[in-house]
């Protein structure tokens, strides 16, 4: 167990049961407030019970108070957008917290090991080949899918010190995605494919649409139960291999129907919104510091605080500045010092 | 119950870490597993717990064992008491979590172990005394037939490989378990074990009760170094020590250290 000292979880004690609900309840009410505010702020403000009004008024009737054009706003635009944002980074979140429990490194996520590269990579190509839709969401899955396989092959030939190889072979296997992703934007149609191949990398919330909004929560609320229903096989697994053997639990199994479903949710939000970092990655390190390394308390946890923050997130990065900054550099601008930060507290833990 | 019949294990081709080795552990019995670094020790461990399939011979019986492996780790940061519930695995289904009976059993575990008030406390943050009684609570918490411990006394102090000797002994006799153990103390061995298996490190091996096998003859051969057993005369008339006589000399003349003059 060298790598022991760095999967060291939250300086917070174990929280009880209560507390546990009362914190569950209160990011839950956090989540919901986000995207309330979400709905009304931009750069066209709709009031606050306008839009409870124009909600209230798809499941009862409600005397309209609203302008045509803020139903659109809000039914149009905002709603799917800020579900979208809440879906993505709830899955995105989650699967960090499955993957950094599976590889028992707190520096693992989506983006690090390799799969939101991957993941591009193949929407890239399925796009390239076929065209938007559903083959986008199948390419980044098996994109992601390969990524991590590759990822996984590299590491096991090292075994001097696991935890920096991994993070190297998810560095190494990005870059090669990462080249053939330039190299299918090069080979690209510049007049039918191109634009597009672009706009979906840039990485946005902004191309919303219920229909990619009921793709993107259908896949991240599969994988979401398979990764909640098996919390407790992740701490399990979290032991390593030998000790879950020895506990009567086969690892391999386990570990492969985690590593699709963290896949599913990671290429789901690819699909719909290109790559977003840092979110699976420091959302569930901010989340082992408040609940402690279970994963039964750390797992919905983690979800409900990588929900609100991506919502948050991209509310401030179309209303910040007049035009609109993609997300990914809001979610950088707040998880690289975080990271900075873990980086530092994890060196200073294994001395 | 379970049973080695003739395993043999090599991680290299021609290098055999033993061959032919048979145990039968019975109820309610301490079987002592001692040898050099190198000769084995925890392959056999994993080989009684089934994680490790022998290359040779085959392991009988499908009865739980309860696993105690060395207090080194401390990842995670699990409370004492979830560290236990961990035991309760082998019973719950893969979309399972623990249920309220389990936690009750887990810290039934912790009661026996004598740490029912430190079951909130986080592991990490226990001494290697009370990390090894965790584990020892987390081995029993899957119900085992039989407990399997990797020098359960290696990483204590003098006070704690008592605590540790204590309870193995009272879990054999009231739990009934048979209990199987590696250690480089021979006196523990001697003191808690009936049976004892030895390793020697070119690949032979003796299992013998253990007043029999663990003697001077037997210890000077596995270790290669001379080795004496001393009765000490005092308070208590049974006690001895085993004394390896190294022969070293310190470099100021003032202090020497020889064991025991032949």
């Amino acid at each position: 167990m060298s790598q022991g000292g760095l999967v060291s979880g939250g300086t917070a004690p174990a929280v009880g049961g209560t507390r546990q609900a009362t914190l569950v309840v209160a990011l839950f009410a956090a989540l919901i407030a986000a995207l309330l505010w979400s709905v009304t702020a931009g750069r066209y403000p709709v009031p606050i019970d306008h839009v409870l009004a124009i909600l209230a008024a798809r499941i009862a009737e409600v005397s309209p108070v609203w302008s045509p054009t803020e139903r659109i706003v809000v039914e149009v635009v905002r709603l799917p957008r800020v579900l979208t944002a809440a879906a993505a980074g709830a899955g995105l979140s989650l699967s960090g917290a499955v993957l950094q429990g599976l590889f028992r490194n707190p520096l693992v996520g989506p983006q690090t090991i390799g799969a939101a590269s991957g993941a591009a990579l193949g929407g890239v190509t399925a796009i390239l080949f076929l065209d938007f839709g559903l083959s986008v969401q199948f390419g980044a899955f098996a994109g992601a899918a390969l990524a991590l396989a590759a990822v996984l092959a590299i590491h096991r030939s090292d075994g001097l010190s696991p935890v920096l190889t991994l993070v190297l072979a998810g560095v190494v296997v990005s870059a090669f995605c990462g080249a053939l992703v330039g190299l299918v934007t090069y080979v690209a149609d510049p007049e039918t494919k191109l634009p597009g191949v672009v706009f979906w990398l840039l990485g946005s919330f902004a191309s919303a649409t219920w229909p990619k909004l009921g793709l993107v929560v259908g896949c991240t609320a599969l994988a979401g139960i398979v990764m909640l229903g098996m919390r407790w096989r992740v701490n399990v697994l979290a032991l390593g291999d030998e000790e879950a053997r020895t506990l009567g639990v086969d690892p391999v199994r386990d570990r492969l129907v985690l590593l699709a479903a963290a896949c599913l949710a990671i290429s789901a939000q690819v699909a719909v919104s290109g790559t977003i970092g840092w979110v699976g990655l420091v959302i569930p390190n901010l989340a082992r510091m408040i609940v402690g390394a279970d994963h039964r308390r750390l797992l919905p946890v983690a979800a409900l605080m990588g929900a609100t923050f991506l919502v948050i997130a991209d509310t401030l990065a179309r209303d910040l500045t007049p035009a609109e900054i993609p997300v990914g550099i809001v979610t950088a601008i707040v998880g690289t010092p975080v990271f900075a930060y873990l980086l530092r507290r994890n060196a200073a833990g294994a001395a | 119950m379970i049973a080695l019949r003739d395993v043999g294990h090599s991680f290299q081709p021609s290098r055999w870490l033993f061959r032919r080795l048979s145990l039968a552990p019975a109820q309610s019995q301490i079987t002592a597993i001692l040898g050099p670094n190198g000769t084995g020790k925890t392959t056999l461990l994993r080989v009684l717990c089934g994680t490790l399939a022998p290359r040779e011979g085959e392991r009988i019986g499908s009865d739980a064992v309860g696993y105690v492996p060395q207090a080194l780790a401390a990842d995670q940061g699990l409370t004492a008491l979830d560290m236990v519930l961990l035991g309760r695995s082998r019973f719950l289904g893969r979309f399972e979590a623990p249920a309220r009976r389990d936690t009750a059993r887990a810290q039934e575990c912790l009661d026996e172990v004598g740490l029912s008030s430190i079951a909130g406390q986080r592991y990490d943050r226990l001494s290697g005394g009370q990390r090894q009684l965790v584990l020892l609570a987390r081995a029993l918490a899957s119900d085992p037939a039989t407990l399997v411990l990797d020098e359960p006394t290696s990483a204590l102090d003098l006070a704690n490989q008592g605590v540790v000797l204590r309870l193995m002994g009272r879990l054999s006799r009231e739990r009934r378990l048979s209990i199987l153990f590696t250690t480089h103390h021979p006196e523990h061995a001697l003191a808690v074990a009936h049976r004892a298996l030895l390793l020697f490190p070119d690949g032979i091996h003796v299992e013998g009760p253990a007043e029999t096998v663990v003697d001077e003859t037997n210890l000077a051969r596995m270790y290669g170094v001379p080795v004496r057993r001393v009765a000490l005369t005092g308070e208590d008339p049974s006690a001895f020590a085993i004394v390896p006589l190294h022969h070293l000399r310190k470099t100021s003349a003032a202090a020497t250290f020889a064991g025991v003059p032949e």
